[in-house]
């Protein structure tokens, strides 16, 4: 099998691994650098539970080829947190109980945090349609949108 | 025996300080940073991955597959198809469980419906094992698929899980013959997928003669024992963990044929193996909400009183194998009529076996009575809100039986308080909003029964006073990893901080079934039975031992509270966990409870939760476009465990409401068979876009009866009733009465 060798970067760390030409960044992520976090909802790129951050886009990665990530800079979900200290944006879930089984939770955190860099006061209407590409089974989405408000508020006063 | 008893065992309801509060999620840290393992993020050293190979027709058989191009592609280990299928220790069409249903494990070359497992492939890689199974190009025979309603009913062995296909009381005929008035009303539901965010997943790994499978479970001790048997294991050999699910809704608690021989592949290759259905595969092996076409008739008096109900549900099961929606069943629950008829019969179709998906029978079938029930008012010339107060069930409309408790009423008043549904105009089309919207609104019963499945668990005092709760707990979401800690922290009386749970792992004792609304009220009442169990030997240990100040406590009680012992006539006396224990030599104590409905609780109350969804929608006149733009829910579902928790689930379930009103419903071509739209492109389920800000109002409700815990249940009934009020909502606004769901904008375009 052919065998494509990527450097890249992930989290701030640089990070080099082997790939085969059709693999999805989402699968080089999970199954070669054990990042678990992001999630294959669908592989199709309609749920979001694998979004992740290319170049500080955000991007479904199961659309995205794991060679792509080629000197980029990739961002998950498992680089939010500062060690210890939870990013405001996953304090605010946790206060606002905005998951439930959790699984949509990696995507839409980063995806969220996608959003307040580029608008960092969005109206509620501006969260859901940002967020309407994540899809959440469980949560019924209010409390999402509240703890993204909440956390983008936090943020601004910091 | 010395006779002390710990907490007083006979009052029903004990707020202790733990229960009742918003506890954050315990599981919650471990999900927001991606840490918290489901299934499909284990990666056992040496695995191979499995890729299900499934039908592409809805009916006939698999005539060729090319299983030497599949073979010969690098890095593909095995493929296996029923020439080389593993053999099981039963037959295929065995059901060793309540759940089983006839499955498929490769046992022939038929194919009943679309998304059967054909063939399994495992390779080095995803990749690989993708690729091989593109390669295996199978040829069929298709024979003509049987397709939608209008094909011979038969009358099926029974309803849902085993309930009588047909229940009555009174003399419908004479209801409907003497009516004042009578209203017919016929709604149609579509077949729709569970479609949790994760798909079905299994890692199988055999090791020092044990079968150890991460894979999601809703009913671990059952799951466990049917692989076992499947496989011709002792159940002691399986163990399953499964600590968090992405969600279940009623398709995680069954074993599947996929699963059996992804393990089968691990064992005959010797190594581990994953297995994760695609999203697509989830339309068909893995169960799904059959779909109805519901008539009823309702006979009113002039006052707009019910004189009777006759709900007939035409329920589409599978060609081999029978699971029918108990859609009637709603009209034994929800109104009060001197006769009523709940009957059901079944049509065949060339599709996956349906089951239990979120609040099953009740869903489907309030969202047509809901429906009929405005039709009704309509008729009546009244209020909807007005005819369901006067249709009101003071007692369980079909056995006559009291409700162990009922705050329906006040969810009515709550709800439509909330909601501001005073002042509603009678007549449709009424309403419009500054940009020229329809505006309408709508109201729904909701209601869901309380049933217990049994459950176990164990909890053990250690020396330094804090304690560790057993149990093969599992979490799909609902909050139980939250919730129990809550409910054990009550029961031995310390701090929620001061509770270890240990659970998700199958290898524990058996925390029963996570469905049907009953885990919080089944589980949470053997936890409380264990810790009760414990605190009861701690103070025979404490009263019988002469040095302790809580000897000879006799006949007075002793109260448990903050990892203390107090004689209840005498606070002064007291002495902590740990120095009881520590006196006794003891490291650990540990006491058992078992959690199910006393056995005669049933035949002397109903239990059912309650609830009222009030629902605003603004359609486009133009386009026919709908929002749901205000939705109210008002439930009375017993005590409250976690408030946070609740209101989660709560809206989430009513989010499902508006799902089922407006966009959720499998399309099945009618030539083929098969479901045209298998992915999240097609098969829409509410988005972040879609929902309203939801309100959730909890009505306090005391309840004596359903259970020691005053517990009922939460999980599903935020469906029931939200779908029903969207859809007499768009009639509010548009004058138009949709009778089939989901109520899509091509209904609406002629306004
Ligand atoms: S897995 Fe990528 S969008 Fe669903
Ligand atoms: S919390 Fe379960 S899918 Fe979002």
């Amino acid at each position: 099998m052919k065998s494509i060798p990527v450097s890249t970067t992930v989290n701030g760390d640089a990070v080099d691994f082997v790939c085969a030409p059709g693999e999805t960044l989402l699968d080089a992520l999970r199954n070669r650098l054990s990042l678990t976090g992001a999630k294959e909802g669908c592989g199709t790129g309609d749920c979001g539970a694998c979004s992740v951050t290319l170049n500080g886009r955000l991007v479904c990665s199961c659309l995205v080829l794991a060679a792509e990530a080629e000197g980029a800079e990739v961002g998950t979900v498992e680089g939010m947190a500062d060690h210890d200290k939870l990013h405001v944006l996953q304090q605010s879930f946790l206060d606002h109980a905005a998951l439930q089984c959790g699984i949509c939770t990696p995507g839409i955190l980063v995806a969220s945090k996608a959003l307040l860099e580029e608008n960092p006061e969005p109206t509620d209407e501006e969260v859901r349609y940002w967020l309407a590409g994540n899809l959440c089974r469980c949560t019924g989405y209010d409390k999402i949108v509240r703890a993204v408000q909440d956390a983008a508020a936090k943020m601004r006063s910091a | 025996m010395p006779d002390v008893t710990p907490l007083p065992a006979a009052t029903p309801i004990r707020m202790g300080s733990n229960a009742g509060q918003p506890r954050t999620r315990a599981d919650g840290l471990l999900k927001v940073t991606g840490r918290a393992t489901y299934a499909a993020d284990n990666h056992p050293a040496g695995m191979a991955q499995a890729v299900l190979v499934t039908a592409a027709i809805a009916r006939g058989r698999v005539t060729a597959m090319n299983v030497e191009a599949a073979r010969a592609h690098p890095g593909v280990v095995e493929v296996y198809t029923p020439a080389n299928r593993p053999e099981l220790a039963l037959e295929p069409d065995a059901k060793p469980s309540f759940f089983s249903k006839l499955t498929e494990t490769l046992q022939d070359d038929t194919v009943r419906y679309e998304g059967q497992p054909i063939a399994l492939v495992v390779a080095e890689t995803l990749e690989a094992a993708t690729e091989a199974a593109r390669l295996l190009a199978p040829q069929y025979a298709a024979e003509t698929a049987r397709v939608g309603f209008d094909l011979a009913p038969y009358a099926p062995e029974s309803v849902g899980f085993g309930f009588p296909i047909e229940m009555s009381k009174g003399d419908i005929a004479a209801g409907l013959s003497e009516a004042a008035s009578t209203t017919e009303t016929v709604v149609e539901t579509p077949p729709q997928y569970h479609n949790a965010m994760e798909t079905h997943a299994i890692v199988a790994e055999w090791k020092d003669g044990k079968l150890y499978l991460d894979t999601p479970t809703q009913a671990p001790g059952m799951s466990a024992a049917g692989f076992a048997a499947w496989l011709g294991l002792d159940p002691a050999d399986v163990v399953i963990r499964s600590p968090f699910l992405g969600g279940g809704f009623g398709s995680k608690a069954a074993v599947v044929g996929a699963f059996l021989l992804a393990i089968q592949a691990a064992k005959l290759l010797d190594r581990p193996v994953k297995l994760a259905l695609a999203r697509h595969q989830m339309f068909g092996h893995v169960f799904h909400r059959g779909a109805t076409r519901q008539t009823i008739k309702l006979g009113m008096d002039a006052e707009g009183r019910l004189t009777a109900i006759d709900h007939h549900t035409t329920a589409v099961t599978a060609a081999f194998e029978e699971f029918i929606e108990g859609a009637s069943g709603a009209a034994r629950t929800t109104y009060a009529a001197p006769a009523i008829r709940a009957s059901h019969d079944g049509v065949r179709n060339d599709v996956g076996v349906p089951g239990a998906m979120r609040a099953p029978g009740e869903a489907s079938g309030s969202a047509a009575l809901e429906i009929a029930a405005d039709v009704a008012a309509e008729a009546a010339g009244l209020d909807p809100l007005e005819f369901r107060l006067r249709n009101y069930a003071e007692t369980d409309p079909m056995s006559g039986l009291p409700y162990s408790s009922k705050a329906l009423r006040e969810c009515y008043a709550e709800g439509a308080r909330e909601f501001g549904w005073a002042g509603r105009p009678l007549a449709p089309r009424q309403m419009t909003d500054d940009a020229g919207m329809l505006v309408g609104w709508g109201v729904g019963t909701a209601t869901f029964p309380c049933p217990m499945f049994g459950a176990e668990a164990r909890a053990t005092l250690r020396a330094d006073g804090t304690a560790v709760i057993e149990t093969a707990l599992i979490d799909m979401g609902q909050g139980s990893w939250t919730a129990m800690a809550q409910i054990a922290a009550d029961s031995l009386g310390l701090d929620v901080e001061q509770v270890e749970i240990r659970g998700g792992v199958s290898d524990l004792p058996d925390s029963g079934v996570a469905g049907g609304s009953g885990y919080t009220a089944t589980l949470g009442l053997a936890i409380d039975n264990a810790g009760g169990d414990t605190i009861r030997q701690l103070a025979e240990i404490a009263s019988s031992d002469p040095d302790s100040p809580l000897h000879g406590t006799g006949n007075t009680r002793v109260v448990a509270r903050g990892g203390r012992l107090y004689a209840q006539d005498d606070e002064s006396r007291s002495e902590s966990y740990a120095d009881i224990l520590a006196r006794a030599g003891r490291e650990t104590l540990s006491g058992e409870g078992k959690g199910a409905r006393g056995e005669n609780d049933a035949n002397d109350h109903s239990f059912q939760s309650h609830g009222a969804v009030f629902a605003e929608v603004k359609v486009d006149p133009d386009l026919g476009q709908v929002r749901v733009t205000r939705l109210v829910g008002a439930f009375a579902a017993g005590r409250i465990i976690n408030p946070r928790m609740v209101e989660s689930q709560l809206s989430g379930g009513m989010i499902w409401g508006i799902s089922f009103a407006l966009h959720e419903g499998a399309e099945m071509d009618p030539r083929t068979g098969r479901i045209l739209n298998r992915d999240f492109g097609e098969y829409h389920v509410s988005v972040n876009s879609d929902a309203p800000s939801v309100k959730v109002l909890t009505i306090p409700e005391e309840d004596a009866f359903v259970n020691p815990l005053g517990v009922k249940g939460v999980g599903e009934i935020g469906v029931t009733g939200t779908a029903g009020a969207i859809a007499n909502a768009i009639w509010h606004a548009t004058g138009k009465r949709v009778t089939s769901y989901p109520i899509r904008l091509e209904e609406l375009l002629d306004l």
